[in-house]
Parts: structure tokens; sequence; C-alpha cells
């Protein structure tokens, strides 16, 4: 095995289109090495994107924050103006793995590593967040949301490495959040998990919403019947009812010793529920704050 | 052994010091199991079968004799045959011999230079396996036309016409059944299923074996019971036990999983086979499928009570499988069920049934807290059906000294009574509810045990002592005995340290098992220090010119019995020490004694919860554990096991659980998936410890290591399903399981 850090994005990006063996990209490494130590995994190439100019930073850009690949997500959550405006992604950060992990692991890695049951991903693609991908090619940006691709799988080709995610701006009155379920209360993985951001009017009613699923389908499910169940509403009961249930109508989760079919996909509405009312609270408290000052 | 007197006024005993090996633990010192190096040591690894149950054809590993490095290569065949049964059992489940019997058996193991190299050479051995059919399930492997685990292996006892994979059957009770179910005014029957469970010990299993051309062995493992893994090695190797030296290292935890060996044979016949010290360190992923999780079980329960609350009959019928291998855990389950109870008729009937599973190894109170838990659902239920408070109800019935036991003995002096009237005068018991909340009751009962025990005691000439005793220390019993050698010998417990000692140091010492080493080494401490104060006492006495029936021991000094004695200032047991190579040579004080009166030993559990009705998840709100310590030596170290006992039960009762999948294979070995509560999932677990002396021993000291895990799984199903409001019977309490009962 080989291992390479890179100095550039580029030069990242020709060493693994120029591997004729089997890649991976290392960040915090929280994923990868747990795979390689456990022998399900045997690679030829090793290339550490921490040491890349600017990675490691999060800078803000046109209203809301660009965050370098290798940021540490204790990092992250130590961010004033992240938590602040995306208390919801900073939540769903703060879940990945134990303290230790915390320490290590990134948001990048977190989607670039395919789990159906990433815990940072739904709230990224609530927030309709931006990746940013170098390869031989140069750069593009692509919605969070095309880039998992199954079980394991992303869309990025072999030579391709996440950059950077950016977290938009986001208009006055706007919050989100993100719920999972886990049998435990820390050190495991999502069975099911919902992220909800949206924004209200001056009246408390939503005008935009996104929700999106975790652990409930090959990949994460952007549920749009629910964001059009929730808008134009002020979360009345009928309105959380209609959530849950098109949330549960997207479910198209496994069967398999974490949960039953059956229960994934009705914890599954019952967070979406729980996380849009979190979500509404933090939108009128924004307001609120705003107000104040 | 006698207690010494009801009222006693101790000095240390009852104390909290330090224990002795905490500072070592806590600053990375203490030597684990795979802490043991030795020059020229090879690293051992273990071939294991993918299958849950295969006929192994062929194994042919001359490829990986072949790689450099590679020192040994051992197979079944490797090991001496065993006549013996229950020998024959060990081994095969180090080793397979002919067939894999479940997902994880051994059927190889190298010894290499290096790991990696260790590992291309499990990856060179080519192993034919006949894959057969297999079963996992205790029902389904006594169903008709089940494939049969192993054939052959049913005792006499049990009855023509079962399936043949069920190896044993028991019987106990006394009373007319029928006559008693006639007397109750509701009789409820149920069926409860529970699953297998890890003990969970976070040190996997290690070892280092040392093979010497002249045939002599020495083996370092952690374990419970280094005297135990020398008779058992030195059958399985061949070997006399005089040639094989077993030192065990500090453990990190055990839980009983660890009474038995798994590594140590095959570390042996590797390092035989290569000359060449090999050390083995199990992975978490083999400890789970290659060690001894606890019995998996299936149970009928049927309890008859009058409106007033009396216990009329009770009848449990429990189905436990204990893997591939026979195993009588069924029997202390069924003698367990009931003890709580002082009833006229009742009668449990358990089995044992052989599935492709790994083989049990003992879990604190194995077997009893499954059976328990049936029963205390049903007494919950009953109570719950006819209006009655399930404390009162408890009280009604419960044991006391004269009750015949359910399973054949009569009571002596024990705390039910008195343990379950803590727990009504406790504010927990009448604390409020909130809503979604439930509060459960559960009494649990174990035996407790005492056994072979051999204790050494060196008075040293600097006035301090050496205790030399032969169990490893799982619960802070080096501590215990310390203070227990202080308080006899009236010196302060600093001055004292005590050793686990290895197989050529002392005479055999049974396992560290059934709360037996607080109680026997404990007793066996005592009687070697006053065996070490007779000794000075008579280097006193000649001192002072008096008969040595003229000398008393007073606060660690000999003193003149009576003014008729003499008058002498006392001498100190430094003085005695100091003087002791001019006046006889060294003193010591030694013990050797196969106990009795272990005391049978009581807990009540009182747990609140409160279950979300939207995910069945469940929350621990508040737990108290009350138990009858007899003694509590280190109140410390008590109250650790009690709160232990509870946490392992929680992870029982609402996580924990071996999952098959339909081939056969172990879906979750390893901590993810396989859910011991973590820290944030629990309450402070409160604790009251209550003192009813022991009649059996000097001090009145009970063991307390096992009883509490035996109520918790009641105690918590109760709780849940008052707070669901439907009754769970089936563990583990997941939030799907407890979801899918609240949708009916």
């Amino acid at each position: 095995m080989r291992y390479m850090t890179a100095q550039s994005a580029s030069a990242a990006a020709m060493a693994l289109a120029e591997e004729p063996g089997k890649s991976r990209v290392l960040a915090g490494g929280t994923d990868l090495l747990v795979q390689m130590k456990a022998g399900n995994l045997t690679v030829d190439l090793v290339v550490d994107i921490k040491h890349i100019p600017g990675i490691r930073d999060i800078v803000p850009e046109a209203g809301g924050f660009r965050i370098g690949a290798a940021v540490a997500n204790a990092e992250l959550r130590e961010h004033a103006g992240v938590c602040q405006q995306w208390p919801g992604v900073i939540e769903a950060a703060g879940l990945i793995g134990s303290t230790q992990v915390q320490g290590r692991s990134t948001i990048a890695g977190n989607l670039c590593n395919g789990s159906p049951a990433a815990d940072s991903v739904p709230a990224l693609v609530a927030a309709d967040a931006v990746v940013r991908v170098a390869g031989p090619d140069g750069t593009h940006d692509v919605p969070v949301l095309d880039i998992p691709a199954g079980p394991g799988k992303t869309t990025l080709n072999k030579a391709q490495i996440v950059t950077s995610i950016l977290l938009p701006a986001r208009p006055a009155r706007s919050g989100d959040a993100y719920l999972r379920f886990i049998p435990r209360t820390e050190m495991d993985i999502a069975v099911a998990s919902a992220a909800v951001n949206l924004t209200l009017d001056a009246t408390g009613t939503v005008t935009a919403a996104r929700v999106a699923l975790g652990a409930v389908a090959p990949k994460v499910v952007l549920v749009e019947a629910a964001a059009k169940a929730i808008i134009g509403t002020k979360l009345e009961d009928a309105a959380l009812s209609a959530l849950a249930q098109a949330c549960e109508a997207a479910c198209n989760p496994i069967d398999d010793k974490r949960g039953t079919i059956a229960f994934r996909t009705s914890t599954a509405g019952v967070l979406a529920r729980r996380a849009a009312k979190i979500a509404y609270d933090r939108a009128q408290g924004s307001a609120n704050a705003g107000a104040s000052k | 052994m006698a207690l010494d007197q009801a009222k006693r006024e101790f000095r240390q005993v009852g104390t909290r010091p330090n224990r002795p090996d905490g500072v070592d633990k806590v600053t990375g010192r203490a030597q684990y199991g795979a802490d043991m190096t030795a020059p020229g040591m090879l690293t051992g690894a273990i071939l294991r079968s993918p299958h849950a149950h295969a006929r192994i054809v062929s194994i042919d590993t001359s490829a990986a004799e072949a790689i450099a490095g590679v020192r040994a290569v051992v197979t079944g065949v490797d090991f001496t045959p065993q006549e013996d049964n229950f020998l024959r059992d060990v081994q095969e489940n180090c080793m397979a011999r002919d067939k894999a019997l479940y997902d994880g058996h051994a059927v190889a193991a190298v010894a290499a230079t290096s790991p990696a190299i260790a590992k291309a050479a499990l990856k060179a051995i080519k192993v034919v396996y006949e894959v057969l059919p297999h079963v996992t399930d205790v029902d389904a492997a006594v169903k008709p036309g089940a494939p049969i685990v192993q054939a052959g292996r049913a005792l006499e006892n049990v009855p023509a016409g079962m399936s043949e994979n069920v190896t044993n059957a028991c019987e106990f009770g006394h009373g007319d059944l029928d006559a008693g179910f006639a007397k109750a005014d509701l009789v409820i029957e149920r069926s409860f299923k529970t699953a297998a469970t890890h003990q969970g010990y976070i040190e996997p299993h290690a070892c280092l074996a040392s093979f010497t051309a002249d045939g002599k062995a020495d083996l370092w493992c952690c374990t419970q019971g280094q005297f135990f893994v020398r008779t058992l090695c030195s059958a399985i190797i061949g070997m006399e036990a005089s040639q094989l030296r077993v030192t065990p290292s500090e453990i990190g935890g055990g839980f009983g999983g660890k009474t038995t060996v798994f590594i140590e044979p095959v570390a042996l016949a590797l390092s035989k086979k290569s000359g060449r010290p090999v050390k083995i360190v199990m992975t978490r992923d083999e400890v789970f499928k290659a060690t001894g999780p606890t019995v998996s079980s299936s149970m009928d329960v049927r309890i008859g009570m009058t409106k007033d609350g009396r216990i009329t009959a009770g009848e449990a019928n429990l189905r436990y499988s204990g893997g591939a291998f026979p195993c009588g855990t069924c029997d202390m389950g069924a003698q367990a069920a009931f003890a709580a109870y002082d009833v006229e008729a009742v009668r449990t009937y358990g089995w044992n049934a052989l599935t492709n599973r790994p083989k049990e190894a003992a879990y604190r109170a194995p077997g009893a807290p499954q059976a328990i838990y049936a029963v205390e659902s049903v007494v919950d239920e009953l109570c719950q059906k006819l209006g009655l408070d399930p404390l009162a109800v408890r009280l009604k019935n419960a044991a006391h000294k004269g009750t015949l036991s359910s399973y054949g003995p009569t009571f002596n002096e024990i705390g039910l009574e008195a343990t379950l009237e803590a727990a009504k005068a406790h504010p927990h018991y009448t604390a409020p509810l909130g809503p979604n909340q439930g509060r459960g009751l559960s009494c649990g009962f174990w035996f407790n045990f005492g056994g072979n025990t051999c204790v050494s005691l060196n008075i040293n000439t600097d006035g301090t002592v050496g205790v030399t005793e032969g169990n490893p220390d799982i619960g802070g019993s080096r501590a215990s005995i310390s203070l227990m050698a202080a308080e006899e010998l009236g010196i302060p417990y600093e001055n004292i340290r005590t050793i686990v000692a290895d197989t050529n140091s002392l005479g055999y010492n049974d396992v560290t098992d059934g709360s037996r080493v607080t109680f026997s080494v404990g007793l066996a401490t005592i009687k070697a220090a006053r065996d070490a104060i007779a000794k000075m006492k008579a280097r006193a006495a000649r001192f002072w010119g008096i008969d040595e029936e003229a000398v008393d021991w007073v606060d660690g000094a000999a003193v003149p019995a009576g003014p008729n004695a003499g008058k002498f200032p006392p001498l100190t047991l430094a003085e005695i020490a100091a003087t002791s190579p001019q006046t006889g040579g060294p003193i010591a004080g030694h013990y050797e004694v196969n106990v009795d009166g272990a005391g049978v030993s009581f807990g009540v559990h009182l747990v609140d919860v409160e279950v979300d009705p939207e995910t069945g998840a469940t929350k621990v709100l508040r737990y108290t554990v009350f138990q009858d310590a007899g003694k509590a030596v280190h109140p410390d170290y008590v109250e650790g096991q009690m709160q232990g006992g509870a946490v392992q039960g929680i992870g029982w009762a609402l996580n924990e659980e071996y999952i098959y999948g339909a081939d056969g294979r172990l879906q979750n070995p390893g901590f993810l998936d396989y859910r011991i509560p973590v820290a944030s999932d629990l309450p402070n677990i409160e604790t009251v410890i209550l003192e009813i002396p022991n009649p059996g021993h000097p001090y009145g000291v009970r063991g307390v290591g096992e009883t509490p895990i035996v109520p918790p799984l009641a105690a918590i199903a109760n709780a849940v399903s008052r707070a669901a409001g439907v009754r769970l019977t089936e563990l583990p309490m997941s939030p799907p399981r407890i979801l899918k009962a609240l949708k009916g």
C-alpha cells in the first residue's frame, strides 16, 4: 500500500487517476481506517488530503459558509457563525461517533463514505448544501443530493475528491433540525433519521421547506411531498400528520438487525414531525433574535 | 465455619480504602492477558468456520506451512482424543475435529513470526466443508425433523420420544399442583423467550504459552481460574499437571465467561509444535462468535393466586439452549425459578437443547435471570389483574427461615423479607410517576458457592504481611481479603499486600465463580490469620515463659490473658516478626478447606421507566437495588456488584441479543450492533445494602456477585409492561418489539 500526502487538490486527483489499483481518500479516516483494520478493505493507494491549503478552513461566502473537506466536526461545532445559522447541520455533525471520533471525522467524509445512515447527510440535503468537487478536469459544484448513489457508493469517479461543502445563505425566520433514532443514547448508527429545514413569513406560516430522511432507503431521500404538506401551514396537527404520512410513503427501508421495515417507516414519520417542530421553533426564535437586535 | 458472634464491632471491615490494584489500573501499568511477551514469541491465529454446521471433509495446511515465517500449524488431530465427555466437549469447542458446529468454530490454527504472516497463513489453509442443515433457535431445535447438532448426547433422564437435540432434563418441586391451582382465584399462564447475551467483558481473551524442550510449559492468561485452566489444558495437551504452570494476569472483566478455556490449549499446542512461545489474542469478533454467551431460552410459566394475593401453585417449563454442546444450566434455572416464594405446590422442569451456536459459558447466576424473569412477570400480571400491591404480594409469599424451598433444601437465615421491607420503606417505592411511566419490581435469588480454597499468610520481619491466594480478582477481592486479614491481625490495611498466585504456589483453588471469593477466600484468610496469630502467641509465651493458653491477641499484639498470666507489656506483631529469625524462624499461617455454608442471597430491584409511545424507546429513569450482603466487607465493591448487575440486566432486558441470520451466521459480532448500555443510557443506580449475617462465615459474609443480575430482567419487563399498558414477553424489549406490542 502506498500513502501519499497531497499538497493540492489537482495533485490528489492526478494521483488517484493514475492509480491502477484500488485507491481511497483519507480525511479524518474514521471510516476508512476502521474498514482497513477490520480486514474488509485492502487498498493500493491512500491519498491524505488534510494538507491541501485551505481544506481545513471555514470561510464565509455569499451569506453562507464554505466548509473545507478536512474540517473536523469538533472544529465545525465550535464555529459560532455556522452554529447560529445551521443548528440542524451542527447537531447532525455532532452525532457522528464519539468525542474522540469528533476530533477527526468530517462531514465531507461522512458524505463520501456513502452510508445510507450517515447523520450529516440528511441535514446537508435539507440545507440544500452544494459540494465542490475537484478532479483532473478542474472543479465543479454539485448539489449534495446528487452525491450518494447507494450503500457505500457515490456518483464521484475514482479521481474526484470533495474539497468543500457550501452551506448557503438563508432568509430571515429560517430554522433547521435533525433527529435520529438509535436504541441507545449515543455511540450508535441511525435506524431512521429526519432533517427539516424551513422558512416562515412574518405571520409564522411556512413559506419554504425541505425534508430529508436517512436510513430508510438505499440513499438519503428528499421528500418533496412532505415539504408540500407543511408549506402554507403553521404546523397545525393536520399538517404534521400529512408530513409524517408523506415521509412514511417515501420510505423504502431494509429489514435488518438494526430495525424492521415497519419500525423504520413509522419512526421516520415520527422523527420528521418532531424535527419540523424544532425547526419551526428555531425559525421563530431566529425571527425574535433578529427583532431584538 | 460458624459465625463468630451476631453483633460484632468491626474496625476495618466495612471501611472503604483504595483498592490495591487501583493505581496500576488507572495508570495503565497493570498487566492484562495481551500484555505478556517473551523472547522469540510467535503470533498465533485461528481459522474459524464460516458455516453454522458443516462436516469437515478435509483440511490442507501444506500451502500455509510453506509460507516463510510460519512455524506451526495445528488442527483437531493434533489434540489428544478425550474419553471423558466433559473434556472432549471443552477440547472440541477449542478446535473442531469432525464437524464445525457453529459460525466461528475453530478449525485450524497457525503460529508465525508476525501477525501479517499469520493472517496470510490462515488464508492459505484449504478446508473442504460439506455444509449441513443448521438450527439456531431453541424451539426449532426440539421439533421433529430438526437438524441434529450432535447425536447420542442425551442423558438417561431425558424422556423417550424427545428430539435428539435434547440432552438434559430435570425436575424440582413439591406438593400437589392440581390441588394448588384449584385453590386459586386466578391462574395465569404465559410463554416467554429470552435471547442469548454475552458477558461483554472489555478485555478479549489472551494468552501466552511457552513449551520447553524438556516438556515443561508455562501459560500466562486472563482467566477466572488458573487451577481449572491447568486441569483442562494438561488433560487436553496430555501432560502432567505439575509440568504446566498457569499464571493469571489482571483481568478486564469475566462475569463467568472466563471460567473455561478457548485459546489456551491451542496456544500450548502451537508452542509445543514450534518450540517457541506463542501468544494468541482474540479479536472482538472472535470473542462474540467463539466464546461463551449465556443460554437462550423459551419458557412457559403458570401461577395461581387467591384474591388476597396468596400464591397457591406455580409451575414452570424451561427450555434452554447452551449452544452446540450439552449444558446443565437449565438445572440451575429450574432450581432458582420459585426460590423467593413459600409455596405449597411448585414444580419446575428444565430441558437443554443443542443448537448451532457457540458453547454456553457461565454468566453471573447462570440460568436464574431467565427463569425468574418468567416467574416474576406472571406474578406481576397477577397483581395487576387482581388489583394488588406487588410488594405486599411478594412479602406475603416470601420465603423465610424454615421455608421448604422450591428446589429442596429448607432455608436457614435468609434476608428476603428484610430486603422487601427495605424496598417498601424506601421513598422510591412511593414516588409519583408521570405519563407513559411505569414502575417494576422483582425479587432475585442465587445459591452462592464455597468450594476448594487455600490461602497462605506470611508475616514479614518488618511487621507487614503478605497474603497469597489463588483466585483472580474480578471484583475488588484483593481489597476485601486485605481488609479481613487486617481486621483479624489488628494491623493497618496498608501493611498488607494480597497477591493472586500461580498454580505452583498454592493448593487447588476453585474458579472465581459462584460469588465465592470474598466468602471463601475471606474465610480461609481469617483462618490463616488465626493460624499465624496462634504461632505468634506461642513465640510470645516462650519469650515470657508462660503457657500459650495464657496469651491473648488484642489490637495487633500478644498480651497476657489476664492478671494471673503475669504482668508483661504487649508484644506487637512487628516486634514478634522482627525477632522471628531468633525465635524459631519465619512465621506463616495457612488454611486449606472445601468451604460449605455459602448462604443464599436475595435481592430486590425497583425500577422506573418511561416508554415513548411513538417509537417504543425505553428510558430508565430511576433504579434502586436492595440486597442482603451478610456483611459488606468493602461496601464500594458490594455496591459496585449491585450496580454492575443492574446495568448488565438493563442491557439484557432492552437491547442485547445474539442475532442469527437465516444462514446461521451471527449478524452482530461487535459492540456496535451488540448493544451493551453506554453511560448516558443509565440513571445513577442507587443501592441499599442489608446485612443479615450468614451463619456460615466468621464475619457473616455472603457472596454478592451474582444475585444482582437476577432481578433486572423481570423488574424492567414489569416496568415497561406497566408503562406501555401491554405485557411484554420476549427479551430484549427492543424499540421495534415494544412498538409492535403497542400497536397490537
